[in-house]
């Protein structure tokens, strides 16, 4: 039973009404957009074969996008949408969260209710159509009071399966900033909180799962023509839609919006801002797990009001430059070319968080290797890790260029995962982060960059351009700016890196306020 | 003939790619005639009948309902006052008993109360049960029962023309006879015109007015028994010969009183 006495189970129930909320929210507004498509598309094509069979193979192409790029994808494609319509039209709309969400995982529901759909029409024994036509009736007459009818219990199994893909497949929209049971496993994974990722899995297994046991009661209904089956399981859905929309649905207003990408660091600031604001006396939530190329346009957009970012990712991601610049300069021009976006630099935290190379210390001694000149020599016939952008990154090829490395082989990784791989030699070396508690932890350490290849990454507040002038905000956040060393950083994030009741977010960023906030 | 055919052919082809299935057949249906087209399978016949409601349409000819030319006629509006029977009887299995009864009078838009009454009257007028048939679904049914409902639906919306696709030729024999029979007195009793469709020759002499014999899609003969033994076509009385021989077989077998 001890398992169950973490504390981190009650965090996680307190989370559920939002989460779950938002899940059920977003699963449903989508599924009722994916039958609202491929129903009428399924009924028009039945005895087309051409576009049926474009139709079906389209539907099959979406299918194999894997689901976390299909909701990435939403993302750019409504932002240039919302940027055509706010030129033509003058209206814009936010890109950001709910939309992109509920239109990818639409167009993911729609294979099986478009096959399931076309295979119940087309299996009724032509006789039974031939027999309406000949009573009377008129096409439209057919296929509501005997088509339809006969080919809702095959219909109703696509619906099931595409119930259950959506459910599932929704977790992986809170990168694209729509809060989700995804929450859960996002936040989990990236502060190794397993209690998190355990109770995220659950909760949506067990969604589904009631999702399909109670559409699969209305399908037997349908199939044996009992109306009792079939009324329950209605009803039963009906409570099910209603127990979790309610609690959320008071909500309205949700103050300031912190964002936070996808890893540890991000988390306990995020909370660490948050709470700032509260303190202050400004309504704030965090939203995070937003990914890092979504992040920036949903602060542009105001969608995120602030967030902390760091310079060179900025500088390489949004200025597209790849040209590496001293520190005070690339801050310089940097804030001045966000300015131009209305984006307001607030200030840095004073830590930096730099892509750097690392290797276990006692490696290191032994091959005499201390800067990553030293390392070139020896890449040939080693390893290396990186997370899941950073070989696609300038810093890589400005590393590659600058020392001529080349490795014996690379390969991408779970952040988290990368340290505990290089310290037990899975890997000889991994690009890690300057700020990452785990180097400490793990007896590792990051080669010097004599040639300054990796341009720095200083901490930076950004705020939305909503909020450029909003004084009582920028009081409320100025006590943190200088205040947060690497050493201080990388202890927070070591203990976010823990696995008890102490290295929550939350738990983190209080005793991050602790040591940095007393005069 | 003195009087206009009730339902009129002239001239009548259909293709169906290559095949063509019905071949400048003129055949006129007088009114309160029980007329059976005779055929084997790839005759025509099935095409002949569907003709006559459009749920197939000619390529060249004029087929009359009525008097009317049923190009002229919507083709919804003109299967709602023809009566059609369909093979092993095409009752909506979604549907129970009294619905697939009242399907049309519902198109038609005729009030609740009016098809509750005429499908009483109806199951009372094919023999079923009321009580123990209405509510039920086609699936609870045994073959008979399912074409006896077959009828009733196609009488209710009271039409003059019943178009019969071999209404009895999944049966046992004992159900079919019965059911033909009934059916028979109900042809006369309501005063109907029927086109019946059977390739079982003894049926059509035992059941119908005149008949009509197919083959490849032409019509070869057409008259009430008597005539067809005069026929000179092989092929007709090769087709009369089967009944035929059966009564005479018949005849020496059982014997001549008794229990029949």
């Amino acid at each position: 039973m001890s398992l169950f006495a973490d504390p981190r189970w009650g965090e996680a129930l307190a989370h559920l009404p939002d989460y779950l909320g938002n899940h059920v929210r977003v699963s449903l507004a989508a599924l009722a957009l994916g039958l609202a498509v491929s129903l009428p598309l399924a009924i028009l094509t039945r005895d087309r074969p051409a576009p049926r069979a474009i139709l079906l193979a389209l539907a099959s192409i979406v299918q194999t996008v894997p689901g976390l790029a299909l909701l990435a994808l939403f993302y750019p494609l409504l932002l240039l949408v919302a940027s055509v319509t706010l030129a033509w039209f003058g209206v814009s709309f936010s890109a950001f969260g709910f939309l992109p969400a509920v239109l990818a995982l639409a167009l993911y529901s729609m294979l099986p209710v478009l096959r399931n759909g076309i295979t119940g029409l087309n299996g009724i024994d032509p006789a039974l159509i031939e027999a309406a036509k000949g009573v009377g009736m008129t096409a439209r007459q057919s296929l509501v009071t005997v088509e339809l009818p006969l080919a809702l219990p095959v219909m109703m199994a696509g619906i099931r399966t595409a119930a259950v893909w959506v459910i599932g497949t929704a977790t992986l929209s809170t990168p694209i900033g729509q809060t989700s049971l995804g929450n859960y496993i996002f936040a989990g994974l990236q502060t190794q909180n397993w209690v998190f990722v355990l109770f995220g899995c659950f909760a949506s297994a067990l969604l589904a799962l009631a999702v399909d046991q109670l559409l699969g009661l209305i399908e037997s209904g349908l199939r044996q023509r009992s109306r009792w089956r079939t009324g329950l399981g209605t009803a039963g859905i009906a409570a099910l839609v209603a127990a979790t929309l309610v609690p959320t649905m008071g909500r309205s207003s949700q103050g300031y919006v912190v964002g936070a990408k996808t890893f540890a660091e991000q988390y306990v600031l995020s909370a660490l801002l948050r709470d700032r604001l509260q303190a202050a006396g400004l309504p704030a939530t965090a939203r995070s797990g937003l990914g890092s190329s979504v992040i920036f346009g949903a602060l542009k957009a105001g969608d995120v009001d602030l967030y902390i970012d760091y310079s060179g990712t900025l500088w390489a991601n949004q200025l597209h430059r790849t040209d590496i610049k001293p520190r005070a300069e690339l801050l310089a021009e940097l804030k001045t070319a966000l300015a131009k976006d209305n984006i307001t630099l607030l200030g840095e935290l004073g830590f930096e968080n730099a892509y750097t190379l690392v290797i276990p210390k006692k490696r290191a001694e032994a091959l005499h290797i201390r800067t990553i000149a030293d390392l070139a020599t020896h890449a040939p016939t080693l390893s290396i890790a990186g997370d899941y952008e950073f070989f696609s990154r300038p810093e890589w090829a400005a590393l590659q260029k600058a020392y001529g490395l080349s490795f014996r082989t690379q390969r991408q990784m779970q952040p988290d995962f990368m340290y505990a791989a290089v310290a037990s030699g899975e890997v000889d070396v991994i690009a890690g982060y300057t700020s990452d508690g785990l180097i400490a932890k793990y007896d590792l350490i990051a080669l010097d960059d004599p040639r300054h290849a990796i341009p720095p990454y200083d901490a930076i507040l950004l705020l939305a351009p909503k909020r450029s002038g909003d004084e009582r905000l920028q009081a409320a956040l100025k006590p943190l700016l200088g205040k947060i060393d690497i050493t201080t950083m990388r202890e927070a994030n070591l203990r976010a890196s823990g696995n008890d009741a102490n290295s929550s977010p939350d738990a983190v960023a209080k005793w991050l306020w602790e040591k940095v906030g007393k005069p | 003939m003195p009087s206009r055919p009730m339902i009129g052919y002239a001239q009548i082809t259909k293709s169906f790619g290559a095949l063509k299935a019905v071949d400048d057949v003129s055949l006129d249906i007088a009114e309160g005639e029980f007329l059976a087209i005779v055929g084997g399978s790839g005759s025509g016949k099935t095409t002949l009948l569907r003709l006559a409601n459009r749920l197939i349409e000619a390529d060249s000819g004029t087929i009359t309902v009525e008097g009317e030319d049923v190009q002229n006629v919507d083709p919804v509006a003109l299967r709602r006052r023809i009566g059609y029977v369909f093979q092993s009887g095409g009752l909506f299995p979604h549907l129970s008993v009294a619905d697939n009864i009242g399907i049309t009078p519902k198109l038609l838009g005729r009030p609740a109360a009016d098809i509750a009454a005429r499908v009483d009257e109806l199951l009372e007028l094919v023999q079923l049960d009321r009580d123990a048939h209405r509510d039920r679904l086609p699936e609870a049914l045994s073959g008979g029962q399912r074409q006896r409902v077959g009828v009733a639906r196609a009488l209710a919306a009271k039409p003059r023309i019943v178009l019969m696709d071999e209404p009895f030729g999944a049966l046992d024999p004992l159900t079919r006879d019965a059911l033909g029979d009934d059916y028979r007195s109900l042809h006369r009793k309501l005063g109907l015109t029927t086109v019946m469709i059977t390739h079982d020759m003894t049926e059509a002499i035992l059941l119908a007015d005149r008949i009509a014999v197919m083959r490849s899609g032409k019509l070869l003969a057409q008259g009430t028994p008597a005539e067809l033994s005069r026929s000179s076509d092989a092929y007709v009385l090769e087709l009369l010969r089967t009944p035929r021989r059966q009564v005479a077989r018949l005849n020496t077998l059982l014997p001549q009183s008794g229990a029949a």
